[in-house]
């Protein structure tokens, strides 16, 4: 739980032009993942920062979360196809993992890591509207564990959509 | 982000929010330079209702408003939806000889048309391809009444114009105006119940493809024609600009009407089987390609009197090198431009038009295929992000269509 308040402490100061609420963290998450000392690296602890793709990325004790803006979202409308990588799936930064499609549009999601995914939410697959929904305000959410790797450590990454945010800032590099 | 199926630039309503933040993947369809699009008369209107408004074809159009996509098309289907259709162009053809002059570009029998009756025609060119696809009908005003496509708006006047001088410069009486009344289409099972409740004439007397002026809403002098491009009952109202928002504002007063814009209007036509010009027809498809060999009239495949009746014809009965398609799939959605393969993984053809279908639950689309694959029940495949998923070439309409005829 300290992650979690923590993860939401970081979102604020840096996105001071969010409007409302922050993100909360919903509480249950598997914390399976348990956070192996990691070395040094600025990225075992960095506040959410955004692609030039609308997707974030929030990296706390060695956990990175991933998710797409509130801008993305809602551009895209109700999802209601949603394709996830497969357990062990080695993916580089960059390379397409899955997609979220609405009626209208498709879009494909890109790893901002590089790394293995080691667990995906299969819920998604028949309730890809979850989406859309405030993941935090009742709990539902996008959640896939991605072990990256760089230089020097191993980070998880979990998928999470946010009902806030849609702030785009330039990503540091990870 | 947003890629297949998403070619119009976004604009976030009344909020405010300027979208385009975001970077190359947005910018595609976050650019729009919105002084330079064409505007309906409820255009206003749009922006209070809260419409997202979008760039299509030159106008700006509402795209949804507060209902998403996928409760704007499930409303429209179990209850009635009204759209602002005005960006196409409505036309009308007076002069003893109108019914000679549209003939002399359409392939259909119009001298067939009984009075106040209308039907889908196609203007083709020398070539047999299809110029663009518009509903005629025979007014008993003594005028044609055309509705055609806001992407074909200046083809299909010069077109028009262009063939009437011709005839005039030999002696012909026909002359052509640009109706600039609003054109709503109020579409599904409850539309013209809805409707009724504000016209004095008895509805059931109107059938499919059947048109007729009359007060609506006490608004006077509208042309209510019992068409739509969604597969649901309904009708199209072309209204005096005057009144236009009054009569809107007067049709939504009833809770089981609730706007709608492109977005539905997309998925509820393709469900419907319906044909969108620029995707699934254009200048190279011929009418027995795109597989609506129903709109040659009887006479004019006699007579070959229509533009490329030459090429067309002789393709009735012989073969066509490719003809549209339905498929029908499961997995990820089929979208325009993905290769549609054979069983054995050849390339046959491509998909014009797909989405996943909000009332079936799959992913319908159109699409070329060639002709010897295209029999109702071959199991084809579709390549998706460079995966090969199955696809069932199916009849359409997908999802049954509920026009009003009288039997």
């Amino acid at each position: 739980m300290a992650a979690l308040r923590a993860l939401r402490s970081l979102g604020v100061s840096l996105a001071p032009r969010c409007p409302g609420p922050l993100i909360s963290l919903r509480t249950g998450w598997p914390q399976a993942a348990s956070a192996r000392s990691l070395g040094t690296s600025a990225l075992l602890s960095s506040a959410r920062k955004f692609t030039d793709k609308h997707e974030w990325i929030s990296v706390e004790n060695g956990i990175g979360t991933v998710g797409i803006s509130n801008f993305a979202q809602e551009a895209l409308g109700d999802i209601v196809y949603c394709s996830l990588p497969e357990i062990g799936t080695k993916l580089n930064k960059q390379d397409e993992f899955g997609a979220l499609e609405s009626v209208k549009a498709a879009s494909e999601l890109y790893s901002p890591l590089t790394g293995e995914v080691t667990e995906i939410n299969a819920t998604l697959a028949d309730n890809p509207g979850l989406v859309n929904k405030s993941c935090y305000e009742d709990g539902k959410e996008l959640l896939f564990h991605f072990q990256g790797v760089n230089s020097n450590s191993m980070i998880k990454i979990q998928m999470v959509f946010l009902s806030q945010a849609d702030l785009l800032l330039s990503i540091s590099p990870v | 982000m947003l890629r297949a199926g998403c070619r119009v630039a976004v604009r976030v309503g009344p909020r405010g929010q300027e979208p385009g933040a975001g970077g190359r993947r947005w910018r595609r369809c976050c650019s729009s330079g919105p002084d330079s699009l064409k505007q309906t008369p409820l255009h206003a209107f749009h922006r209070q209702q809260g419409g997202r408004m979008v760039n299509f074809a030159g106008w700006s159009m509402p795209v949804q408003y507060a209902l998403s996509h996928l409760e704007s098309h499930l409303h429209t289907r179990q209850h009635c939806s009204l759209f602002d259709v005005s960006h196409m162009l409505q036309t009308k053809v007076f002069g003893r000889d109108r019914v000679k002059f549209m003939e002399s570009l359409v392939v259909g029998d119009i001298a067939e048309l009984k009075p106040d009756q209308g039907t889908l025609s196609l203007f083709t060119n020398e070539e047999g391809g299809i110029l663009d696809d518009l509903i005629v009908t025979n007014t008993s005003k003594q005028h044609l009444y055309v509705v055609s496509n806001a992407g074909c708006r200046e083809k299909d006047w010069a077109l028009m114009q262009g063939r009437a001088e011709e005839l005039r410069a030999t002696g012909g009486d026909v002359h052509l105006e640009v109706s600039e009344n609003v054109l709503l289409a109020l579409q599904g099972p409850s539309a013209v119940q809805v409707l009724q409740t504000g016209v004095s004439d008895d509805l059931a007397k109107l059938p499919f493809m059947s048109s007729a002026v009359m007060g609506v809403f006490g608004v006077p002098g509208c042309r209510v024609t019992r068409c739509g491009y969604t597969g649901e009952d309904g009708v199209e109202i072309s209204v005096p600009v005057g009144r236009a928002v009054e009569l809107v504002e007067l049709l939504l007063r009833d809770p089981q009407v609730q706007l709608a814009g492109l977005a539905a209007r997309d998925s509820l036509r393709l469900e419907a089987g319906l044909c969108l010009y620029g995707n699934d027809i254009d200048e190279t498809t011929t009418p027995v390609e795109a597989a609506l060999v129903w709109t040659l009239g009887k006479r004019r495949r006699e007579a070959m009197d229509f533009p490329g009746a030459q090429v067309i014809v002789p393709q009735i009965k012989g073969k066509v090198k490719r003809k549209r398609v339905g498929l029908i799939s499961t997995g990820p959605p089929i979208r325009p431009h993905m290769p549609i393969l054979s069983p054995e993984g050849r390339p046959i053809g491509e998909v014009t038009s797909g989405c996943p279908s909000p009332c079936l639950k799959k992913n319908v689309a159109m699409g070329y295929v060639a002709g010897e694959q295209s029999r109702v029940g071959t199991v084809l495949a579709v390549e998706v992000r460079k995966k090969s998923c199955p696809a069932l070439v199916t009849r359409m309409p997908f999802v049954p269509t509920r026009y009003y005829t009288l039997k």
